[in-house]
């Protein structure tokens, strides 16, 4: 096959259909910014999550040393081993406990690690300064209180958190942003997709005269289907690069810099760059093999070979 | 070359038959005359040979293949081996006399070396040396079918099958095109020719096949266009 030849068709070809071309580009640039974004925002829940969210209902963090000095409620200094021992006892003979995982000041260090792993924060940390925990699971997490109403000011024990409660209606609001986003990227995609088909239709007719011709030379169905396919794939990578561009933007305007939510909410451990930048292959991948795909379905009908 | 077997093509949503029964045989080297009134099925027959229809009954060999068991993927094969002329030409105007020729090289995967070469050749053999930067409209009817008849003869098909190709010229025009065909005839090229040009026909004196309504009537050796209609 002459690449040439091919690369001069599909020239030709998309600056025929310069308007068809221009929506095909936009509507699968908005619809593959809208699932990139969807994406990441999944992302962002999770890692906003942490370690413990989907395991625990209620954690109680105990006494450091640090937290002897600065903490009111550990003014008695940090908690010893006898009171811990009584903690665990006591949550033992609770019956709406259902798992209690202890958390070391080690095991917290790592977790932390983990998850603010790159934040100047955690580069400061040791291990030390870390608090020790019980994770608690219920059997009916809607019983917290009285986790909190049994612990809570005990000697030794800083704070008793129900974890959930906190954080719950705002993951639900990001759950269903993104939810809707991947709608919206639905709509657009197959809105993409019916243009693309309009697209070969006309390109198929006004090159009509040529098939024709590379039919009864003997040309193969690949050979003549080829700059239909290539058109749309291109206008569709044309499309998914652009889409890139604005996730790119996107999350630079709004966290890195302009709206510089990074700086606003520094305790929001946001997804960093490379989960943005290892989601833009599979965009570019799509980009191009959707359309590529529609137009090879839209030849069948519109392309006798 | 050519070989028809009892074969018989019924259009869909048509009661009346297109062809029926036809059983002939083109040898290699011949040269043909298909005559016949318009509706007398002989673009059906051209079709069946190209296989761009199938035949409802009978077999067609072209080429010493049964297109009915050819599978899809090898008809571009087939096709490559056969040359098309049609009466409009069917150039593409956009492109010069030498980028229609290459075209059907080109689409095809030809080297651009082998089309290099052999583009001014075909358009000598045609009698349009020197005119490969023309576009089409600049020529004349006679010139534009001598450069389909190039574009038809570059890849060498074995076959020529030509749907009235003096059917938009002048009488004069027409004897240039009819020797050029005779030539590439003698070339060893077997020429199928659909023609409603008595005068030619008269003058050949070649075979002839006429169908009458998609039955063939008559096939005669050295033959004359038929009686006044």
């Amino acid at each position: 096959m002459r690449l040439q030849f091919v690369m001069s068709e599909i020239r030709v070809g998309l600056r025929r259909n310069l308007t068809m071309t221009f929506a095909v580009v936009v509507s699968v640039a908005l619809s593959l910014t809208l699932l990139g974004g969807a994406i990441l925002l999944r992302d962002q829940v999770s890692a906003m999550k942490g370690y413990w969210y989907d395991k625990v209902n209620v954690s109680i963090f105990l006494c450091n040393k640090s937290d002897a000095e600065s903490d009111p409620n550990c003014a008695k200094g940090a908690v010893t081993a006898d009171q811990k021992k009584q903690i665990v006892a006591d949550l033992d003979e609770m019956k709406i406990v259902d798992d209690v995982v202890h958390e070391s000041q080690d095991d917290a260090y790592k977790h932390y690690k983990e998850q603010f792993g790159d934040s100047p924060l955690a580069a400061t940390l040791t291990p030390d300064q870390m608090q020790e925990s019980y994770r608690i699971k219920l059997t009916d997490p809607e019983k917290y209180e009285v986790i909190a109403t049994a612990f809570d000011g005990r000697e030794g024990v800083q704070s008793v958190q129900d974890q959930k409660g906190i954080l719950d209606n705002l993951f639900t609001m990001l759950g269903m942003l993104s939810t809707a986003a991947l709608a919206l990227m639905a709509v657009m995609l197959v809105v993409a997709m019916l243009l693309i088909v309009n697209t070969v239709r006309v390109s198929a007719f006004s090159r009509r005269r040529e098939t024709g011709i590379m039919r009864l030379v003997g040309a193969s169905g690949f050979y003549i289907q080829a700059p239909f396919i290539m058109e749309a794939a291109v206008a569709g990578l044309i499309g998914g690069a652009l889409a890139c561009v604005f996730l790119v933007l996107g999350r630079f305007f709004t966290i890195d810099s302009g709206m510089a939510l990074s700086e606003r909410l520094t305790l929001i451990n946001f997804v960093g760059w490379d989960a943005l930048l290892t989601k833009l292959p599979l965009i570019l991948a799509i980009s191009f093999l959707m359309p590529a795909l529609a137009a090879f379905f839209a030849l069948r009908k519109y392309l006798k070979v | 070359m050519i070989r028809f077997d009892n074969v018989t093509k019924v259009y869909p949503k048509q009661n009346r038959p297109a062809l029926r029964d036809i059983t002939l045989e083109v040898e290699r080297g011949e040269f043909v005359f298909l005559v016949g009134s318009s509706g007398s099925g002989k673009s059906t027959f051209l079709r069946l040979i190209l296989r761009e229809e199938r035949a409802t009954q009978g077999q067609v060999h072209v080429l010493g293949k049964d297109l009915a068991r050819l599978s899809n993927w090898k008809v571009p094969q087939m096709r490559r081996q056969l040359g098309n002329v049609f009466q409009d030409f069917r150039l593409l105007p956009n492109k010069t006399v030498g980028e229609n020729v290459a075209f059907a090289q080109e689409v095809i995967g030809k080297s651009r070396g082998e089309i290099r070469k052999s583009v001014p050749q075909v358009l000598d053999l045609v009698g349009l040396g020197g005119k490969e930067d023309r576009m089409p409209g600049e020529l004349s009817g006679g010139e534009q079918q001598r450069v389909a008849i190039a574009r038809a003869f570059v890849n060498r098909p074995k076959l020529l099958i030509c749907d009235e190709p003096t059917g938009n010229l002048d009488p004069q025009t027409s004897v240039g095109i009819m020797k050029l065909l005779d030539r590439i005839n003698r070339t060893g090229t077997t020429v199928v020719m659909a023609t409603h040009d008595q005068n030619i026909v008269d003058q050949m004196r070649k075979r002839v096949i006429e169908l009458e309504k998609g039955r063939l009537v008559r096939d005669q050796a050295r033959g004359v266009y038929g009686y006044q209609h």
